[in-house]
């Protein structure tokens, strides 16, 4: 049977649930096999993090080198791992980190590569949603290892539990890839809510909401939601850039979008319109969000929101 | 370290580390143009095509890193080139850069080209700046048709360059060295190397200039060199990648629309409920 390279997920020091999401649709080609990519020291820890989802075996590499250079070394370090095992196909979270790691490793390998996949079947085609959503087209790579990036939360994780094998290796980080020094990085601060395009549930504020986002907040505890910003509300500093919805902040493809006092401008749209059910409340009938609402409110969220959440928390009970 | 300090400060001011920057560029169909795939490649035909607006920021960045230390104009030092691929008409979309202010422009445009994926685009692309002798690569951050954000970490790697992606700013010592602050889900870096370099910019870096009456006047008498294959130095590399078929989805229709009388918020949850949301 063939292999398969997943490169596991991480936020901070902690796995993430797009790993299992990796395993799932590798898991369809061929026997998972996970790498872990992890800064000096951390490796065992990381490594048995690897513990739900189709995994057979999982391959570490650690080197101080992920710290100080970053993407660059990490491509380095994994492209060494697809040329020893040569893989059936090489699945990466579709972020800007795993995007990059991809297009360098695609480089590296002399591969084909597929961005942005929402599925991925046996033969390693890819489904993506493009153009806005609007399309849905079916790719394929015909040259290398087919190196495809998946998106979050579009893949159901099979999350039987998994005790693979475990594997270290030893990669020597090029020169070139170690020409840009990182000196200092900065998690982004986590809130105890779901992170943004794993949850299933998103409600999101916009300038309507006056720099005021505690109706949006509540309602979104209440249903366990992460909360999205438009860019006006990110650029006015009333909420951290890194919760911005959008085609220059996250895409999102929840059960659930709700927007609150955003008007749906094209850039707001290309990060959210994939959203199984669309709810928007905004006082301006015209806004244009609501030509792609499944249900809308023309409303006052200072009005509306509160209400909402009053009848959800009776509703359940 | 003292000894090139003290070279520097012999120099005279106009030749002072002249910094060569080029901005890669894209045209784009318009970002509300409905879009068609024929034949597994996007229609860019039968739509309206414009510069790539991410890409906008990445010109905008490249004058204020001159114009910070001398200016790429009228004597000013430095010189900013505008680098694409693309079509014919692709030149209204260099144009454009060129009336914002950079000083010439590098075209290729190849009929072999005609559907290119991001790795034939970064080896073209990288060819033309290694044989540039460029100090320091700008793009945006995403082209706004494809959305793959690969092409800066492609160019990176093949050029064998130092990679500072996702700027929300930039720092630049024309001597040669540039620190950005990269921004992305994964928090923030502060990330510095000697030149040369691949910088993409975010859309929060800047606001870029309207071409004004003027630079639009100017840019007509720019030269945008405009090259085959042949003249860039390499053979086009088939698409490693294929699209089989592509469907368009149902557009997505308006559904209830109701209006708040005082019981909005009510409606909204007994929607959720009968939906079985919550
Ligand atoms: C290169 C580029 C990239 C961009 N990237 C993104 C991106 O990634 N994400 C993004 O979101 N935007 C992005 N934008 C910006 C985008 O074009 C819009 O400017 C932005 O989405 C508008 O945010 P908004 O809907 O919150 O604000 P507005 O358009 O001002 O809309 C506010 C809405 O709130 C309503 N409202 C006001 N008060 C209330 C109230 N009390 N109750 C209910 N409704 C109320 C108003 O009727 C209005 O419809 C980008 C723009 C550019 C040029
Ligand atoms: N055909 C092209 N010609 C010049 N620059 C390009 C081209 N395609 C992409 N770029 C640059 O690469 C960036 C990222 O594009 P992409 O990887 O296609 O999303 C763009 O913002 C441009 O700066």
């Amino acid at each position: 049977m063939s292999t398969v390279l997943i490169l596991a997920d991480f936020s901070g020091d902690q796995i993430t649930k797009t790993t299992a999401e990796l395993a799932t649709a590798g898991a369809r080609i061929g026997a998972v096999t996970a790498v872990v990519i992890a800064p000096a020291g951390k490796g065992a820890a990381w490594a048995e993090q690897v513990k739900e989802g189709p995994v057979t075996s999982v391959v570490v590499v650690e080197s101080a080198d992920f710290v100080s250079a970053g993407v660059p070394a990490v491509a380095d370090a994994l492209a060494h791992v697809v040329k020893e095992k040569s893989p059936a196909a090489l699945l990466i979270a579709s972020h800007a980190f795993g995007k990059e790691v991809a297009a360098r490793v695609a480089v590296l390998c002399d591969s084909g590569i597929i961005t942005d996949a929402v599925d991925v079947a046996a033969d390693a085609s890819a489904t993506q949603l493009v153009f806005g959503g609007s399309t849905t087209v079916h790719s394929q790579v015909s040259h290398g290892i087919p190196v495809i990036t998946v998106r979050p939360n579009s893949i159901e994780a099979d999350l039987a539990a998994a005790s693979p094998a475990i594997e270290n290796v030893t990669v020597v980080i090029s020169d070139a890839a170690k020409k840009a020094k990182i000196s200092s990085s900065q998690p982004p601060v986590k809130g105890g809510r779901p992170e943004l395009t794993e949850a299933n549930i998103v409600v999101s504020g916009g300038r309507g909401t006056d720099g005021n986002f505690a109706p949006v907040e509540a309602f979104a505890d209440l249903l366990g939601a992460a909360v999205g910003a438009s860019r006006a509300a990110t650029d006015a500093g009333w909420y951290p850039h890194s919760h911005q919805v959008g085609q220059t902040g996250k895409t999102v493809s929840p059960q659930l979008y709700v927007a609150c006092g955003i008007s749906g401008a094209i850039q707001h749209r290309a990060g959210m319109q994939t959203s199984k059910t669309i709810v928007v409340v905004n006082k301006d009938p015209e806004a244009p969000l609501f030509d792609i609402a499944d249900f809308g409110v023309v409303g006052d969220l200072f009005n509306v929101l509160p209400q909402a959440t009053a009848a959800v928390a009776a509703k359940k009970g | 370290m003292v000894e090139s300090f003290a070279l520097r400060k012999r120099l005279p001011v106009s030749n002072m580390s002249a910094m060569k920057i080029a901005v890669c560029v894209k045209q784009v169909p318009d970002s509300w143009a409905e879009k068609k795939m024929v034949g597994g490649v996007l229609d860019r035909e039968n739509v309206d095509a414009v510069l790539n607006d991410l890409d906008e920021y990445a010109v905008e960045e490249a004058l204020r890193i001159a114009e910070a230390h001398g200016g790429n104009e009228e004597g000013g030092p430095h010189t900013v080139t505008v680098i694409s691929m693309g079509p014919d008409r692709a030149t209204d979309a260099v144009r454009k850069a060129l009336s914002m202010g950079a000083n010439d422009a590098i075209l290729v445009t190849d009929a072999a080209l005609a559907g290119s994926d991001a790795l034939a685009t970064s080896a073209v692309l990288a060819k033309v700046i290694s044989d540039g002798g460029y100090d320091l690569v700008i793009c945006g951050t995403e082209s706004t048709d494809a959305r793959m954000s690969v092409i800066p970490a492609m160019l990176s790697a093949r050029l064998g360059w130092a990679q500072l992606t996702f700027a929300s700013k930039v720092t630049v010592d024309p001597a040669g060295t540039v620190a950005i602050t990269r921004v992305t889900e994964a928090g923030v870096d502060e990330i510095s190397a000697a030149f040369p370099a691949v910088v993409s910019v975010v859309e929060k870096i800047n606001e870029p200039r309207y071409p004004s009456f003027k630079g639009i006047m100017a840019a007509k008498k720019k030269t945008i060199a405009q090259k085959d294959l042949a003249a860039v130095g390499v053979t086009a590399q088939a698409a490693w990648s294929q699209v089989k078929d592509a469907t368009p989805r149902p557009a997505r229709a308006a559904g209830i629309k109701v209006s708040d009388e005082g019981n909005g918020g009510e409606a909204l949850a007994s929607y959720l409920a009968e939906k079985k949301l919550i």
